[in-house]
């Protein structure tokens, strides 16, 4: 499914727009950077409390879909200017984590 | 062991003991190999071996640097620091053991797999320290040797 259908059937907010014409491949729900180093894939749409710059590194070096910031938390201007230049989509959501993963789970199970 | 060939490029990054500026010597090895016209999957591996060693010496180092080299056959990151030191490399290799404080747990640090990221990531990987002194990592990865190895090994090791 590409990333700007999820957007809107998720009801996201888009911070960065990166390349909405992305393919979502599935969805990856982790805080730590090096679990999503070793374990996230290309595609995944990356659910996280974090919102600090090296978010968008870790982002970039993954090549994930785009990062969900759940339960209203919002990163900093500095963040989002960081991830506009690397071309990192950021999304928020008023919603938890769970209900985050499990909509997008609904969505993307076959 | 293949013969070292000849670099085709070296960069000397120095890192500070601070997360300001940590994840820059990633994002620019990354831009620099691509530029040079290394295979994507081998600038994906060394991005995160480099970003995962830049974190290591941001978080738990008094400083240091990384080189980046670049030959035909492969790319080598040599990370060194001023210390303090490992005691016990074993256990530093071991996923899930971390030192982090709670300050950079809460940021995301620290889950225990930044060493065994490094190495996953690496076809060879070399890690020497002493305590007081500093730790010395070189990591190598091979180039064109996918259709040879399976990607993760160099023929012969």
């Amino acid at each position: 499914m590409k990333l700007a259908e999820v957007i809107e059937r998720l009801g996201l907010e888009v911070l960065v727009p990166g390349d909405l014409e992305r393919r979502v491949r599935w969805g990856f729900c982790s805080d730590l950077l090096s679990d999503v180093l070793a374990h996230a894939q290309e595609g995944d749409l990356w659910i996280t409390h974090q919102r600090h710059l090296n978010v968008v590194a870790v982002a970039k070096l993954k090549g994930v879909a785009g990062v969900v910031c759940v339960r209203g938390l919002h990163p900093s201007q500095e963040v989002l200017a960081k991830a506009r230049k690397e071309g990192v989509t950021v999304l928020a959501s008023a919603e938890d984590a769970f209900e985050v993963a499990g909509k997008l789970y609904g969505l993307l199970s076959p | 062991m293949a013969p070292t060939t000849k670099a085709l490029y070296k960069q000397v990054f120095p890192v500070k003991s601070d997360l300001e500026s940590a994840g820059k010597v990633s994002t620019e090895v990354r831009r620099i190999l691509r530029s040079l016209g290394v295979e994507p999957e081998v600038v994906r591996r060394a991005g995160i071996v480099c970003f995962e060693g830049e974190m290591n010496i941001a978080l738990y180092t008094k400083g240091g640097r990384i080189i980046l080299i670049v030959r035909d056959d492969r790319v080598e990151l040599l990370f060194s620091d001023r210390g303090p030191g490992i005691a016990d490399i074993d256990l530093v290799k071991q996923p899930g053991y971390s030192t982090a404080p709670d300050w950079a747990r809460e940021l995301g640090f620290g889950a225990g797999m930044g060493i065994p990221n490094m190495e996953a990531n690496s076809d060879r990987f070399v890690m020497y320290s002493r305590v007081g002194v500093g730790t010395v990592i070189r990591a190598t990865i091979f180039r064109r040797c996918h259709e040879t190895c399976g990607g993760n090994r160099a023929p012969g090791t």
